[in-house]
């Protein structure tokens, strides 16, 4: 009876009528899939393509199968490249700690408090070409700060960007800059879930110091630690912007990574080599995939653990 | 950073006067794409543009200034999908890839008309490839070495005409407690120009061409007698400390500020050094000496350049255009001093009376009789370029890493050049 005043459970009269339910959802999403398909999908497969041919970008392409990637394991370059992204994966980790530090330090209740925060906070919302700038400028050889100190306690000036052994460890202490900002934000807003009775608990049980940290906190900090985990590695796995500015790939190539290399071989003004460009990415996609794999996996575990 | 100047009815009537005895059967519209983006290049590409709509009163000429840097990747695009009827570009190898890929149209025949073949003769070669040109030269302008008159005065140095000379002056100049160049070789192509000249003083100009062609092996013993001049240099301390941080702009203080004593630089650097405070007195420009008197004199002459895209629509007004802008009296107006501030292509147009422009018109039309080089970056590869100035940057710092820079170069050669 009550089935014939309910028009959508009555006669199914069509495909589109009697999965409404299911459509719906599928509806909406598809503007965000067919971007995410035609944008990130495609392109993807499209660079794995381009990587096993010759191409200019002009004229036709030339298929040479493995060639690009046989190149790739001779290119000296390319070698530098992938050193100098290990460097800024692991010098990046450094953003966690003092990020976590700066935090546990700020998370106390002073007058004044909030303005230091920002303060702190400040380089991550600078954007990232101005970090290079002023770092440039600190590290100027003949009027740069930093040798301006060194001369005055009486060291020998040093050209941090102009040295190839010293040029990847500077520009990375100028991105960890704002990344340390980053991963403070992410602890302080961790530490404001801390529960404040399993720490009053903690301590009636005698824990502190470290011993509370490592043992009571930091547990609680989990997620943030992820968080600030993943942020991190794929910052450092797309560093750029830093590079370019502030020694546009040298002195000598010497601080390339993958992605600068990539942009000057295939996009640069003296480049477009389309297929070698696209093997250098394809390698750098694997990498940055395996990241990737391991922290859906991880988040699908904590997801599965609940 | 796209403007576009549509030159209006009225802009017509104010200028038409002079022009309209010319041939006006053009009709249609122009379509120019340009790169000349900085504000004088850009003066004069508007003044050019709106003089020849006024010429030609059925024709409407559209003009789109791009940024000189985003040009560079833009063109590639527009050529193939939406292609102007006139396009900005540089002379040389430069041109290769699109002429290679069919995107270029071939203009032999209005270099095969004797009022362009007469009057561009020296550039004709710049234009050249396989036998064939394939656009026109709008201006261009000498390099050189750019000194501080009142510091060689100072010293009691002359403008040397041979390598010991301008050793000696060096040395001068380093105990006088001065650096003898300044340079900023961040941006690596400045190191390309100490090697066109060091090499092309070393072995002469057909040498050099052909090793910028593919032809010779970068481990020859000439070519390692051009880095061991090269390091005499390096060696005595002759150009400023950590150079590999600046570029060429931020290398300019030193000159300016007179801790260094000159610069091998093009004829563009002379307008931020006056600027910056150098007078007339206190700048000068002499020729780069000879090194191996057995050598012919050659220069490095960059050329700017205008083509027809192969799938342009107005060809026959492209033509024109073309025409009007390489003719003598253009020339003269859009490389005057006020304008371009450079060399005219045309040889019936006369040089802007500029100590430094008189000097590079004498030198290349009178004394550069071993020919006239388009620059590194533009005579070799743009692949062979970049991993040979990042050699030649790597030499400057580390003058004993020779053997594995050259080596490397070599193993380049032999993968870029099929």
């Amino acid at each position: 009876m009550a089935t014939a005043t309910h028009p959508d459970t009555s006669q199914p009269t069509g495909f589109i009528r009697r999965n409404r339910q299911k459509l719906a959802p599928w509806l909406f999403l598809a503007p965000g899939l067919l971007f995410f398909l035609f944008y990130v999908i495609a392109p993807i497969f499209q660079s794995f393509q381009i990587s096993f041919y010759q191409w200019d970008g002009l004229g036709a392409k030339e298929w040479v199968g493995m060639q690009n990637y046989q190149e790739l394991v001779t290119d000296r370059a390319f070698e530098v490249s992938l050193w100098n992204n290990l460097k800024w994966l692991l010098m990046y980790l450094l953003a966690i700690p003092a990020g976590l530090g700066i935090a546990l330090f700020l998370n106390q209740t002073v007058t004044g408090i909030r303005l230091y925060k920002s303060l702190f906070f400040f380089p991550f919302v600078i954007s990232q070409v101005v970090v290079g700038l002023v770092f440039t400028w600190f590290y100027d050889p003949t009027f740069g700060l930093l040798n301006t100190i060194l001369e005055s306690v009486g060291l020998s000036p040093i050209n941090v960007l102009g040295d190839p052994k010293l040029a990847t460890y500077g520009i990375i202490a100028a991105g960890l800059w704002p990344q340390i900002a980053y991963c403070m934000i992410l602890y302080l807003t961790g530490l404001n879930a801390v529960d404040p009775e399993q720490i009053e608990a903690a301590r009636l049980d005698g824990a502190k110091g470290l011993r509370m940290l490592w043992h009571v906190v930091l547990p609680q900090l989990a997620p943030a630690t992820f968080i600030a985990f993943v942020v991190t590695i794929i910052g450092a796995l797309r560093s750029f912007d830093l590079i370019s500015i502030m020694t546009n790939g040298g002195p000598f190539g010497s601080t390339r990574v993958l992605s600068f290399y990539m942009f000057e071989k295939a996009l640069s003004e003296y480049g477009f080599r389309m297929g070698y460009g696209a093997a250098i990415s394809v390698v750098l996609f694997l990498i940055m995939l395996f990241f990737i794999a391991y922290f859906l996996w991880s988040m699908w575990r904590q997801e599965k653990g609940r | 950073m796209l403007t576009r100047l549509m030159t209006t009815a009225a802009a017509v009537a104010l200028t038409a006067g002079a022009a309209l005895a010319q041939d006006s059967n053009l009709t249609g519209t122009l379509k120019i794409f340009s790169d000349m983006s900085n504000p004088a290049p850009r003066a004069v590409m508007e003044d050019m543009a709106a003089r020849f709509d006024a010429m030609h009163p059925n024709l409407t000429v559209e003009l789109t200034v791009i940024d000189r840097e985003a040009y560079k990747t833009q063109i590639r695009n527009f050529l193939s999908a939406n292609p102007p009827d006139v396009a900005n570009w540089y002379a040389a190898n430069r041109m290769r890839p699109y002429i290679s890929a069919n995107l270029f149209e071939d203009i032999s025949d209005l270099w095969a008309e004797p009022e362009i073949a007469e009057n561009l003769a020296s550039t004709k070669g710049a234009m050249t490839i396989d036998g064939k040109q394939w656009g026109v030269p709008y201006t261009y302008y000498q390099w050189g070495v750019y000194y501080r008159e009142d510091i060689y005065k100072e010293l009691g140095l002359s403008e040397p005409t041979n390598w010991d000379e301008f050793k000696a002056n060096c040395q001068a100049i380093l105990d006088s407690g001065k650096k003898c160049f300044t340079i900023g070789t961040k941006f690596l192509w400045t190191a390309g120009g100490w090697f066109d000249y060091l090499n092309m003083r070393t072995n002469g100009y057909d040498f050099h061409m052909a090793l910028t062609n593919g032809e010779v092996a970068w481990t020859d013993d000439r070519v390692r007698q051009t880095f061991a001049n090269w390091r005499e240099l390096i060696d005595m301390g002759a150009f400023i400390d950590n150079h590999q941080s600046y570029s060429w702009q931020e290398a300019l203080p030193f000159m300016v500020n007179g801790e260094a004593a000159a610069y091998l630089m093009g004829n563009f650097a002379v307008a931020p050094l006056r600027e910056a405070g150098l007078s007339t007195d206190q700048l000068d420009f002499y020729q780069f000496p000879a090194i191996n008197p057995d050598v012919a004199l050659a220069e490095d002459a960059p050329t700017d350049t205008f083509h027809i895209p192969a799938g342009a629509q107005n060809k026959e007004a492209a033509r024109e255009f073309l025409r009007f802008v390489v003719s003598a009296d253009n020339q003269t107006k859009i490389n005057a001093g006020d304008a371009l501030g450079q060399l005219p292509v045309n040889a019936q147009s006369s040089v802007d009376d500029d100590e430094m422009l008189n000097q590079g018109f004498a030198m290349l039309s009178s004394n550069s009789p071993g020919g006239i080089a388009q620059f590194f970056d533009r005579d070799a590869p743009a692949e062979m370029a970049s991993v040979a100035m990042e050699g030649f940057q790597e030499f400057m710092v580390f003058p004993d890493n020779l053997d594995d820079i050259l080596g490397r170069l070599e193993q380049a050669r032999g993968r870029i050049y099929k």
